[in-house]
């Protein structure tokens, strides 16, 4: 319940629950929980817990794939199948080109991303509660999302490949001339070249804030779904005894948002990786 | 920092993906689906064949049934023949038969005139004696008493 673990006030226990568990290298060594603006700092929650989701998807599907059969599969190889399946199908239908990269790394991200959300299910003082009395452990967030560092880690690898895919198909020019030559194509003859330098620069502009856009957005969406989420389970819980229809009410319709994010996040992934490498 | 260390574990996750679990799984789909599209093409072959052979089987039992109708047509016509010519043998049989029975009688008849004969000679001879009253020499007049018999 919301005051058990001691006198503290609703604002405590919020801001509380939304600490994570942070160390970082200071002038005096390693130092817990004191990070605030050292861009050193390590969210030993999150990363804790993401790494450990990545490791629980890696393991379970690692066991179908070897066990993998083609006439009897097993009810769980029959899962990850129709998972497996459905992305497949997804990446088809959205990424023409050829690409060992692309469906698997759609994938990871759905089913990663579904777990991390997922974590957010588990009622907001389980963790936090056992991780304080029994661990000792002053902070603990469970759900990696709803740290805009993991959310950020994620799209940066996206918008990474997003370059090199960029690059790979059409070249270092090409990507410096989808940057400059766009939207408005500069003149190349007559009195109007002049003007050249100036669309040139208007199109870089307009172009850096739409591909820095793509990364962006695609972190902040999963993050404020997900913070959001977890807030709002955090404020029931401190209805008393009312929390407990609201609670159940709202983790209904989290199911639907912790598998639309996951896959409003994959499936951008693979359309940003499409763009990237169609050609004009 | 946090941002680093999660750009690094999805490299490795996806990674590890790519590399162990994508490809095995992928496999075994696809080589499923193969494998039901190999069975459904089997399946539309046994059936082809299967109508196939049907319609095989329904010509022979047409042609067996064709036969069977010649035979009996061939047998029956041979029954009719054997049945005729029987008749014919028969008709002949009786024939001969009737034609040496006749003849059998005739020859009774015959020997019965022959004997007849004879015995009314012999009458006339004795009644001739008594009328004549007298010996006659059967010897001397044997060739009257032959041309009076061949006379009767």
């Amino acid at each position: 319940m919301a005051t058990e673990g001691g006198p503290r006030t609703s604002g405590e226990y919020i801001s509380h629950h939304l600490q994570n568990l942070q160390v970082c290298p200071t002038d005096e060594g390693w130092v817990w929980n004191q990070c605030a603006g050292n861009p050193l700092g390590i969210n030993v929650d999150s990363m804790f817990w993401s790494v450990l989701l990545g490791i629980v998807f890696v393991w379970l599907f690692r066991k179908a794939a070897k066990g993998a059969s083609v006439g009897k599969p097993t009810k769980w190889q029959a899962f990850v199948e129709m998972i497996v399946d459905f992305v497949d199908s997804s990446v088809r239908d959205t990424f023409h080109g050829k690409s060992r990269l692309i469906a698997p790394l759609a994938l990871t991200i759905f089913v990663w991303v579904f777990l991390m959300n997922l974590m957010d299910l588990v009622p907001v003082d389980w963790i936090p509660y056992f991780s304080e009395h029994v661990l000792h452990i002053p902070y603990m967030k469970v759900v990696p999302t709803t740290d805009v560092n993991i959310t950020f880690g994620m799209s940066i690898a996206v918008f990474f490949l997003i370059i090199f895919y960029t690059i790979k198909n059409k070249g270092v020019t090409g990507f410096i001339g989808e940057l400059t030559l766009h939207p408005i194509a500069p003149p190349t003859k007559g009195i109007a070249i002049i003007a050249a330098p100036v669309i040139i620069a208007f199109n870089f502009i307009l172009e850096s804030v739409a591909l820095l856009a793509k990364p962006l957005s695609l972190s902040l969406r999963l993050f404020g779904n997900l913070f959001a989420g977890e807030l709002i389970f955090i404020l029931i819980a401190l209805l008393g005894i009312w929390q407990l229809p609201l609670h159940f009410g709202w983790a209904v319709f989290h199911v639907l948002i912790v598998t639309l994010q996951a896959f409003i996040f994959m499936m951008l992934t693979i359309v940003y990786l499409s763009l990237a490498s169609e050609k004009h | 920092m946090t941002l680093l260390g999660q750009t690094i574990a999805m490299i490795v996750f996806v990674w590890f993906c790519m590399k162990f679990i994508w490809p095995p799984i992928m496999n075994a789909i696809e080589e499923r689906q193969t494998k039901i599209a190999d069975g459904l093409a089997a399946a539309e072959r046994g059936e082809h064949k299967l109508e196939k052979a049907r319609a095989e089987a329904s010509e022979i039992v047409e042609d067996a049934r064709k036969q069977a109708t010649t035979i009996l047509d061939q047998a029956h016509s041979r029954a009719n023949e054997i049945v005729a010519e029987g008749k014919a043998e028969g008709a002949k049989e009786r024939e001969k038969q009737l034609a040496a029975a006749h003849a059998e009688v005739e020859q009774e008849i015959n020997r019965a005139r022959e004997e007849l004969r004879g015995q009314v000679s012999a009458i006339a001879v004795a009644s001739a004696e008594k009328i004549l009253k007298r010996e006659i020499d059967p010897k001397a007049h044997d060739d009257i008493l032959s041309k009076l018999a061949a006379e009767l």
